[in-house]
């Protein structure tokens, strides 16, 4: 069996703010992380491995430190990494990425392909259902259980708003999966050992035959055109009094508004 | 594309390099460097410099189509999803910007609807559309990616629309991925807003990034249709009118095949765990609740409102709430009429999932929680104080 798992380094969201005099980033010292949705694909992809046999091979598009986040997910437990890195790459969106991601996974004849449900720097969730689209593999998104892998088979449970579907599939086949699914195990002794001395090669986008058309910003049908920072609520009003006259003044302002 | 620093004008002042979120610029004999390898073109330092030293410059203009073929493309149309053959409450909203986007472009709006009745089609004329592609085939009644992106993707193909609207909803978010892959043209998540640009009469959309933090405006200049998901409850419905009128086309489902089949589909929905998307009022209990008793008092200031129940993640680690009533980065993205929270300190992996919310109340012990910068009325004190009151007046006031 193999086993792709498609990971992403991404800076740690929760301290990226954007200064709204200037609608500039402000980063001070932020840490690049794997994904956390891609941990838990990564540790499905472990548990197949484990149970039917096979190799996982993490693959991730990024800048040449990204690498980095390669070589966690090696200490994790993967058997192998591809870091696709070139600077026609620069500026993908998920169209280009899942392309490009695509064209590589072509080479690596995969039975599964895993995702994370999205990225949170980007929060898009449409690179792995369009990686599927361009390997012309069926995808099921959202998975939060896998009851069931063999050699050509698969059922697992997809969350939706209102529940979940029990949906099955043949292989190869594309999940992408969220949080529920598992718990990422924490990197072995062993793994770091492997971490350290694998060799991580760097393939650029004629080593995968990926058209210059189709990849990076010119491959991109969107574009960014501006960012800003997001409206703050400017007209807050704070209770005050006995916490009798508080609720007082709160239920009196949700009837003012119709609320209640 | 590329972004250079000219060395020329730049003082070595430093701003820009904290301004680049992916750590591509670095100070460089005095001067600051753009390492292109790493720069991810998202052109945030473009305006820090006071020296306007930053620069795009552009080498590989975009494979770019003709404005012949572009304006081929007319019309808006909406994906209108169903589940067990109702409509979701997501597509009428979807015809509410549906129609403003089509009035300023002044074309007709159209909804595609799979796997539903004529009935159901009819009520989407009411609530706006012109026209519905109506597919009612029995393979299309449960939601299955690979026959909705082949035909909604014919149906592109064949009628040629200029925009495509989805719900920000498992099933939009699942494959309409796959039909913007498939027609080569853009797709932008989670749209919480959308305009026409007056000069270009392209479509401006916008949606939060960064978990939240940061805002953008995505735009499509060379693709057709262009293609968003909007994030459920944003956008407003349009006006009901029972007698409007409209044209139904039945579209007949060929060569439909699917490698995946939809075995089961499980409800989690009692009453107070009902669907968090669809709630007007959210109560929504944090760490501070203290232990599972806490729950139980939500649910009865939920139940005097009629509202659903959430949960930030400590409440759910903790184990006293399941996570589907987890709320933010990790959990649902929600935005109901009401937002109460309740012992939640605001972190921002909270905010992401709630602060579009119209009302948010927080009770809070603490006056310097972040989730007050977020709230529309605060109420500084021990919830388990504040709420029971809460639950005894809200009762008065609605008689019960
Ligand atoms: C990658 C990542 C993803 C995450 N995703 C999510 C997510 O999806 N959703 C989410 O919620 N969190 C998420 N988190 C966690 C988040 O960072 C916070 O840890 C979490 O939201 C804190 O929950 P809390 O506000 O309930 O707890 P705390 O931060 O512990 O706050 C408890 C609050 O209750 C108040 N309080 C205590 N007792 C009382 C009382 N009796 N009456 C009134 N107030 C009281 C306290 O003053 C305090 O402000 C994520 C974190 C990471 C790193
Ligand atoms: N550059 C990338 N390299 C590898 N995997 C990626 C990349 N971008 C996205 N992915 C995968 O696609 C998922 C969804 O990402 P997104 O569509 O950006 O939200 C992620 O959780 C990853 O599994």
């Amino acid at each position: 069996m193999n086993i792709v798992v498609c990971i992403k380094q991404v800076p740690d969201t929760s301290e990226v703010r954007i200064n709204p005099e200037t609608n500039t980033l402000i980063r001070e010292g932020i840490q690049s992380i794997i994904n956390p949705y891609d941990l838990h694909a990564l540790e499905a992809g472990l548990q197949i491995r484990d149970g039917l046999g096979g190799k996982v091979i993490v693959l991730t598009m990024g800048p040449p430190q990204a690498e980095n986040a390669l070589r966690d997910a090696i200490a994790m437990g993967a058997d192998e990494a591809v870091l696709l890195t070139d600077r026609a790459f620069a500026g993908a969106d998920t169209w280009a990425t899942a392309y490009t991601l695509a064209k590589a996974i072509e080479k690596l004849e995969a039975d599964i392909i895993l995702c994370g449900k999205q990225a949170i720097d980007g929060d898009t969730a449409q690179v792995g259902p369009e990686i599927a689209e361009f390997l012309a593999i069926p995808h099921i998104a959202y998975i939060k259980k896998i009851e069931e892998v063999k050699e050509n088979y698969i059922r697992v449970h997809r969350l939706m708003d209102d529940g979940y579907d029990i949906v099955e599939s043949s292989l190869p086949v594309l999940l992408t999966v969220v949080k529920e699914l598992n718990n990422p195990r924490l990197p072995s002794l062993k793994g770091k050992m492997a971490a350290k001395k694998t060799e991580i090669k760097k393939t650029g986008h004629s080593d995968i035959g990926a058209e210059e058309d189709n990849i990076g910003l010119k491959g991109s049908p969107t574009q960014v055109k501006n960012i800003f920072a997001p409206d703050v609520k400017s007209d807050r009003i704070m209770l005050d009094g006995s916490s009798e006259e508080k609720v007082d003044k709160l239920i009196e302002e949700l009837r003012r508004i119709k609320c209640i | 594309m590329y972004i250079v620093v000219k060395p020329d004008k730049c003082t070595g002042c430093e701003g820009c390099i904290s301004s680049c979120p992916f750590d591509a610029i670095i100070l460089q004999s005095g001067v600051a460097y753009i390492n292109p390898e790493i720069c991810q073109l998202c052109k945030a330092c473009l305006g820090v410099c006071p020296e306007v030293a930053i620069a795009e410059i552009e080498d590989t203009p975009q494979s770019s189509a003709t404005s012949h073929e572009l304006s081929a493309y007319k019309g808006v149309w909406i994906f209108a999803e169903q589940r067990n053959g109702k409509v979701s409450s997501v597509s009428y909203e979807l015809l509410g910007v549906g129609r403003k986007l089509s009035q300023e472009l002044e074309t007709e709006l159209s909804a595609v609807l799979f796997g539903a009745n004529e009935e159901e089609a009819r009520e989407l004329i009411k609530w706006g559309a012109d026209r519905v592609y109506l597919c009612n085939d029995p393979l299309l009644e449960k939601f299955n990616d690979t026959p909705y992106a082949d035909l909604l993707s014919r149906l592109i193909k064949e009628h040629k629309p200029a925009i495509l609207l989805a719900g920000a909803t498992p099933i939009g978010r699942s494959f309409i991925p796959r039909v913007a892959a498939r027609v080569r043209t853009g797709l932008t998540a989670d749209c919480t807003s959308l305009e026409i640009d007056k000069q270009t009469r392209s479509l401006f959309q916008v949606r939060p990034a960064f978990g939240g933090n940061i805002m953008a405006t995505i735009i499509c200049p060379n693709h057709r249709p262009q293609i968003a998901t909007v994030r459920p409850r944003v956008m407003k419905r349009g006006e009901y009118n029972a007698d409007r009128s409209g044209e139904i086309l039945n579209i007949k489902a060929e060569n439909l095949f699917s490698k995946t089949k939809v075995i089961d589909i499980i409800k989690e929905i009692s009453e107070l765990t009902v669907n968090l998307h669809e709630a007007d009022v959210i109560v929504a209990g944090g760490r501070g609740l203290g232990d599972a008793k806490g729950v139980k008092l939500l649910e009865e200031l939920a139940q005097a409102l009629g509202g659903a129940i959430g949960a930030s993640r400590a409440a759910v680690d903790e184990g006293w709430i399941s996570y589907s009533h987890q709320i933010g980065q990790t959990g649902k993205t929600v935005c109901p009429k009401i937002y109460i929270a309740c012992g939640i300190s605001g972190a921002v992996q909270h905010l992401v999932g709630m602060q579009s919310s119209d009302i948010i109340i927080a009770i809070n012990k603490n006056p310097e929680a972040p989730i007050f910068n977020v709230a529309t009325y605060g109420i500084v004190g021990d919830l388990y104080e504040v709420v029971p009151l809460l639950i005894k007046k809200i009762k008065e006031v609605k008689g019960l």
